[in-house]
């Protein structure tokens, strides 16, 4: 009879649950690598460590496990958990299964500001061309409003539409960009378009988790409202909800959360896309569940992604985008095939 | 004393003027139907009533309270909508979507407390919704999903239910059950109701009240013997028709007279089978 009644207990038990299996994900992704550290070897350094006050490890092999993988797990969950989290937000918003988090241009315009960065070799400042994909990021979202909005609303359809415009619009200059730049520059753009997750370290850690933190917890406040939402714009108002307010505030939170991921790791697709649809199955539409549950599967399956990319090949690294789109397509037209969306 | 108050509405969307000097007054308890030709303000003026369209001059009131400038949480407690149909991307199982109804009435981050629970289970006994609670919308049928957000209006414990042409997807046996429970509902709880519908037939068999809409106007407004005449239909919807009294309950009856001719075809054509 409660079955279908989403209460506080449920919500923590799957997301505890869900939160567990990321620490395992996590502690498979350190232990995973080409260097060959033994998971045995581990255990007995941390066991004997616990112990005697001090790890065993040699200085090497605790750089590459605590300043190289930990670090490097961590930001692959923070960026899929922020993609999952805004693919949510965007899918509910644009009542659409199809969205995703780049829908409103987030992707051309932040690609168009990191191409430009590494143009003109912005690399060597810190934070540089996360920074100039940001920017780039932030002025295209308001651009998108600029058009899809008149009469002090929001229409989605015509907002939907605007992005897709300017996301056209935006292919053109990358492949404009790409097609005049010099062979070592085309490396780093083709990663970077592709994903990519070589570039943790602390600082920038600390900073996408502080911004995605606040994001969510923005977004979480407004899961109730996103339910009625989803039911047809009308009706939530009918029930209450101040729609335009609403969505003002998810769309931009929405993007500045995608903004964020895609700054430092670059445009990994499929994962805003699929990991929502693969909740939104497995534990029904109320987002009040739907939210945490997507950030923490998320935060998991991106870095499964990411251990993938790394050890598929030995001693050479692939974009992360093309293990996420490898899986993530195929299980789309899986879920396209078997059940209603 | 009224439990509605309309004054003096103009309303326009651009250059079309949809409403105009709309006034008049709904009792608290009290079956009003709207009905009138495609184009004439029917849904324009219940999003007015509601509050999603706020009207260029005039205002209103229920319980009251005007409508204009008050948060859309306030208005949710005490106007409810039951719409046409009901859009399904992502479903959701029925039970909560009629808990939805509930939401005017909890903060931002409350959950559903034992008496929301309460008062949502009640809702889904008084509409006989009970046994699909756990299914998905997408799995009910056309009736049933409107039994469900009959529910959902009652779960907002709202003062009024403004009904928009709920009945536009159903069969006959779906509207009449569709209606009979709505009156069973006004009459025992004493729910006011404000129902747009197209059947003139419905809303003279159901409804305390009736007011004809024309061009945005209020053509004529009350006992439906008085407003459904074979006049007022014909200066309002530009239709020939027949009203004679239904011989069950003596409320006015209209009958199409766009099939005269062949009418009167297939009887003299009966008349003259004999002959052969």
């Amino acid at each position: 009879m409660e079955k279908s009644v989403i209460t506080p207990s449920r919500i923590a038990r799957v997301s505890a649950l869900l939160a567990i299996l990321f620490v395992v994900v996590g502690g498979v992704s350190i232990l995973t690598g080409t260097a060959g550290i033994g998971v045995a070897k581990v255990f007995r350094t941390i066991v004997s460590g616990w112990r005697e006050g001090h790890l065993s490890l040699e200085s090497s092999e605790q750089t590459i496990l605590f300043s190289i993988r930990l670090p490097r797990v961590i930001f692959a969950g923070i960026v899929g958990a922020a993609l999952s989290t805004a693919g949510v937000v965007f899918q509910a918003l644009l009542r659409n299964p199809l969205a995703d988090p780049y829908i409103l241009g987030v992707s051309g315009g932040s690609a168009v500001g990191a191409i430009i960065g590494i143009l003109l070799g912005a690399a060597a400042v810190p934070f540089g061309i996360p920074a100039l994909a940001f920017l780039g990021a932030v002025l295209t979202v308001a651009l998108v409003f600029l058009i899809g909005s008149r009469g002090g609303g929001v229409d989605s359809n015509t907002l939907l539409l605007a992005g897709v415009i300017v996301n056209a619009f935006f292919s053109a200059v990358i492949m404009f960009c790409i097609s005049t730049s010099s062979s070592a520059d085309l490396h780093t753009i083709t990663f970077w378009l592709m994903g990519d997750m070589s570039l943790a370290d602390g600082e920038k850690i600390v900073l996408m988790g502080i911004l995605l933190a606040a994001g969510a917890g923005v977004v979480y406040c407004y899961a109730r409202p996103l339910n009625l939402i989803v039911t047809g714009e009308e009706t939530a108002m009918q029930l209450g909800v101040d729609v335009k307010r609403t969505k003002i505030v998810l769309f931009f939170t929405g993007s500045l959360i995608t903004a964020v991921a895609v700054s430092f790791a670059g445009m990994i697709g499929f994962v805003g896309l699929v990991i929502p649809h693969m909740m939104r199955m497995a534990l029904g539409t109320d987002h009040r569940l739907l939210l945490p549950a997507s950030f923490l599967f998320g935060a998991s399956f991106m870095v499964l992604a990411d251990t993938v990319a790394r050890v598929v090949f030995s001693g050479m690294e692939l974009p992360v985008g093309v293990i996420t789109a490898l899986c993530g397509a195929p299980y789309f037209v899986y879920l396209l095939r078997t059940r209603r969306m | 004393m009224p439990i509605i108050k309309v004054a003096n509405i103009d309303f326009r969307y651009k250059d079309i003027r949809a409403l105009r000097e709309i006034s008049f007054q709904v009792r608290r308890g009290e079956f009003l139907g709207i009905i009138g030709p495609n184009g004439s303000g029917k849904t324009t003026l219940i999003r007015v009533i509601d509050g999603i369209l706020v009207p260029e001059k005039g205002g209103v009131s229920i319980s009251g309270s005007a409508i204009r400038g008050m948060r859309r949480r306030d208005v949710a407690r005490l106007v409810a909508v039951v719409p046409q149909d009901f859009p399904m991307i992502f479903s959701f199982r029925a039970r909560e979507i009629v808990m939805m109804g509930r939401s005017p009435h909890l903060g931002m981050l409350r959950f559903e407390g034992e008496s929301d629970l309460e008062i949502t289970r009640r809702a889904m006994e008084m509409t006989d919704t009970l046994p699909l609670a756990d299914r998905s919308m997408d799995s009910l049928s056309g009736g049933e999903r409107q039994r469900v957000l009959i529910a959902r209006a009652l779960a907002q414990e709202p003062e009024v239910v403004l009904l928009d042409e709920p009945t536009a997807f159903l069969d006959i046996k779906h509207q009449m059950e569709f209606f009979g429970l709505m009156k069973r509902l006004n009459r025992e709880k004493g729910l006011t109701v404000i129902a747009v519908t197209h059947d003139i037939n419905l809303a003279a068999a159901y409804c305390d009240r009736v007011m004809l809409l024309k061009e945005g106007r209020i053509h004529s407004l009350g006992a439906p013997g008085e407003v459904i005449t074979k006049s007022n239909i014909r200066e309002v919807y530009e239709t020939d028709v027949l009203v004679d009294a239904n011989p069950l309950n003596g409320l006015p009856r209209i009958t199409l007279l766009g099939s005269t001719l062949s009418g009167q075809e297939s009887r003299s054509e009966a008349g003259a089978a004999p002959q052969l």
